[in-house]
């Protein structure tokens, strides 16, 4: 696997929302400032400083402080303190003064130290609270596979979960497409990188369309739609080895593969003539079992965490909307979103409690955020072309597709729909992200 | 420097806003940009390619070169009036060469998720499939694949681009 697509940076949203606010506005500023204000969310974030570690020179691609902050910035919940900004450079709880970081209005430090004993090298890192000077956490984390930038995410995993009280999801990978030039010489590629868009690795490419990447709940295989053999089938690669087997390719549509929350199956979507209908396939029999029979476009199932139901996108009723099916009863699909005239691909948080959708609202096609007790939907971004929506492990954060100005990028939002930030691409288009399982540990 | 970059996607954005003309008369010629689809088929142009002249099967299917796409309305798989030709004329050339294949490849816009625009662009084809069958074409001279949005005919995100893929392509096997 050979690198390719790196975001070109983060970028803020908030001038692509600003701008969209004027359009739906068609005029006026003061509207578009409110939604500045809203989706921008940043002015409570948590002021924090991360020490450069010592033991390791400053800056590129291992700093381990930067790499943390960065990863706290990208949550939303935390300001990063500048480095150029920090007085001293303390590696240890000992030599912190902390009027000078009280000075600096930071409400926290972090510092560390690379270790190198009997040939094993880790990370030690401390976390102290500025005001009380009360220490958090210590601990020391290995580095996995010479991996530093592995290392720091681990450690921004646990700095994240000990001051928001949710375990971070720093340490995961995404999957995404990527499409870049034009025909003939158009080419898809199914890309893993982590979660901060870094060590982007190519899983497959084609000149054929490649659609759906969707993870095994272990994290070591990845499900997707690939056109390669001009008519749509569906792959399960491990992505350790590169090896990968076709697992259905049968007349008509083969498309939309969810893993089932065991891993031992795959709902999917197939057609008979011209009539999709959702599916489950048995990994290992190979056995097919009919979901849904009817007449409209069935598709794109998500299983519910408990694995006994499927969420699905269907327009039975005229228009897109999603609907649920208990499995174990069989009995007809319940229809789930009512409010907007569309509503599609839906995606389970991982707690079961909410369902993250493509909402069409005041026309634009959007990332909207169920309530699944009590039914309600509110709409997280402001795009004209936002969908695939795709919950991190933690649910604390959504990744989806958005287009804007004839550009795929991808795009963040806090669940709360309180803070935003775009991805972009530093070539050709990115669609489709799917956001990893924790990796197993 | 902020400052020109917010003014400039202050502008755009009411260029966009600017832009919701009446919506546009669907080409009457395919797109210069369409795809005939993959390496191992190719579109019915290549048939007048080569030194040989041409059989009447040949001709017939250069002929069919102006009248291998059929464009649909948003969010629509019916065949619009004014493509009905465009079936009978295919319908006709599969009649008279029953060893003729035809793949029918049926795309959509942009707008809404992927997975459903396939169905979309699956029940596109499949209508036009029908409307040929009841041409009297025989089923196994048929195939149907849907792109969805994933192989747009022409870029952009107007109006004008939607219109263009929205549409069923005729592919012909050599």
């Amino acid at each position: 696997m050979r690198s390719t697509t790196g975001w070109l940076g983060w970028r803020a949203a908030r001038y692509v929302l600003f701008g969209l606010g004027l359009l739906l506005a068609g005029s006026g500023v003061s509207h578009a400032q409110l939604r500045l204000d809203i989706t921008e969310g940043v002015r409570d974030a948590v002021p924090i400083a991360i020490v450069p570690f010592d033991g390791q020179a400053e800056g590129g691609s291992n700093d381990i402080a930067m790499v943390v902050a960065g990863d706290l910035r990208l949550s939303g919940r935390f300001a990063p303190l500048d480095r150029k900004d920090m007085v001293a450079r303390p590696a240890t709880g000992s030599e912190i003064r902390f009027q000078d970081w009280r000075l600096l209005k930071s409400d926290y430090i972090v510092v560390g130290r690379v270790v190198t004993e009997r040939g094993v090298t880790s990370v030690a890192f401390e976390l102290f609270n500025v005001q009380t000077g009360e220490a958090l956490l210590a601990e020391t984390v290995p580095v996995p596979g010479q991996s530093m930038r592995a290392a720091a995410h681990r450690i921004a995993d646990l700095v994240f979960e000990r001051l928001t009280g949710i375990p971070g999801a720093f340490s995961t990978r995404i999957a995404y497409v990527s499409v870049e030039g034009t025909p003939p010489s158009r080419r898809y590629r199914l890309v893993v990188s982590d979660a901060d868009g870094f060590n982007a690795r190519n899983v497959t490419e084609s000149s054929e369309p490649i659609m759906s990447p969707a993870w095994s709940p272990d994290g070591q295989d990845l499900a997707y739609v690939s056109f390669e053999s001009r008519t749509s089938a569906i792959y399960v690669q491990r992505l350790a080895t590169g090896e990968r087997r076709r697992v259905s390719a049968r007349a008509g549509i083969n498309g939309a593969p969810a893993f089932s929350p065991d891993g031992r199956r795959l709902a999917i979507t197939l057609s008979r003539d011209g009539n999709l209908d959702i599916y489950i396939l048995d990994l290992a029999t190979q056995a097919l079992t009919r979901v849904t029979s009817d007449e409209a476009i069935d598709t794109e199932a998500a299983w519910s965490p408990d694995g006994k139901s499927i969420y699905f996108t269907s327009d039975r009723a005229g228009n897109a909307q999603v609907y649920r099916v208990d499995l174990a009863t069989a009995k007809e699909a319940e229809r789930v979103t009512f409010t907007n005239g569309y509503n599609a691909r839906p995606r389970v948080s991982p707690n079961g409690e909410e369902l993250a959708m493509v909402t069409l609202d005041r026309g634009g096609y959007r990332i909207g955020v169920m309530d699944l007790k009590s039914r309600t939907l509110r709409v997280l971004t402001d795009g004209q072309q936002d969908e695939s929506p795709s919950f991190a492990p933690n649910g604390a954060t959504v990744i989806f597709a958005s287009e804007s100005r004839g550009n795929g990028d991808l795009a963040l939002v806090s669940s709360d729909g309180r803070y935003q930030e775009r991805l972009r691409s530093d070539s050709g288009d990115v669609r489709e992200p799917a956001w990893s399982p924790y990796p197993v540990r | 420097m902020k400052f020109t970059h917010f003014l400039a996607v202050a502008f755009l954005a009411l260029g966009l806003a600017a832009c919701t003309k009446p919506k546009q008369t669907k080409p009457a010629e395919p797109p210069a940009t369409a795809e005939t689809g993959g390496a191992a088929t190719s579109g019915v142009g290549e048939a007048a390619t080569g030194s040989k002249p041409l059989t009447a099967q040949q001709q017939a299917l250069a002929a069919l070169r102006t009248k291998n796409i059929v464009y649909f309305d948003y969010n629509s798989s019916e065949i619009p009036q004014e493509y009905l030709a465009v079936v009978t004329a295919n319908a006709a050339y599969l009649v008279k060469y029953p060893t003729a294949r035809l793949r029918l490849e049926g795309n959509t816009d942009e707008r809404g998720s992927r997975e459903y625009n396939i169905g979309l662009g699956e029940r596109r084809a499949q209508t036009v499939r029908r409307a040929m069958l009841a041409k009297g074409v025989a089923e196994g001279q048929m195939t149907t694949v849907s792109y969805g949005e994933e192989r747009p005919a022409v870029p952009g995100n107007d109006e004008a681009a939607y219109d263009q893929n929205r549409r069923v392509e005729f592919v012909y096997a050599q």
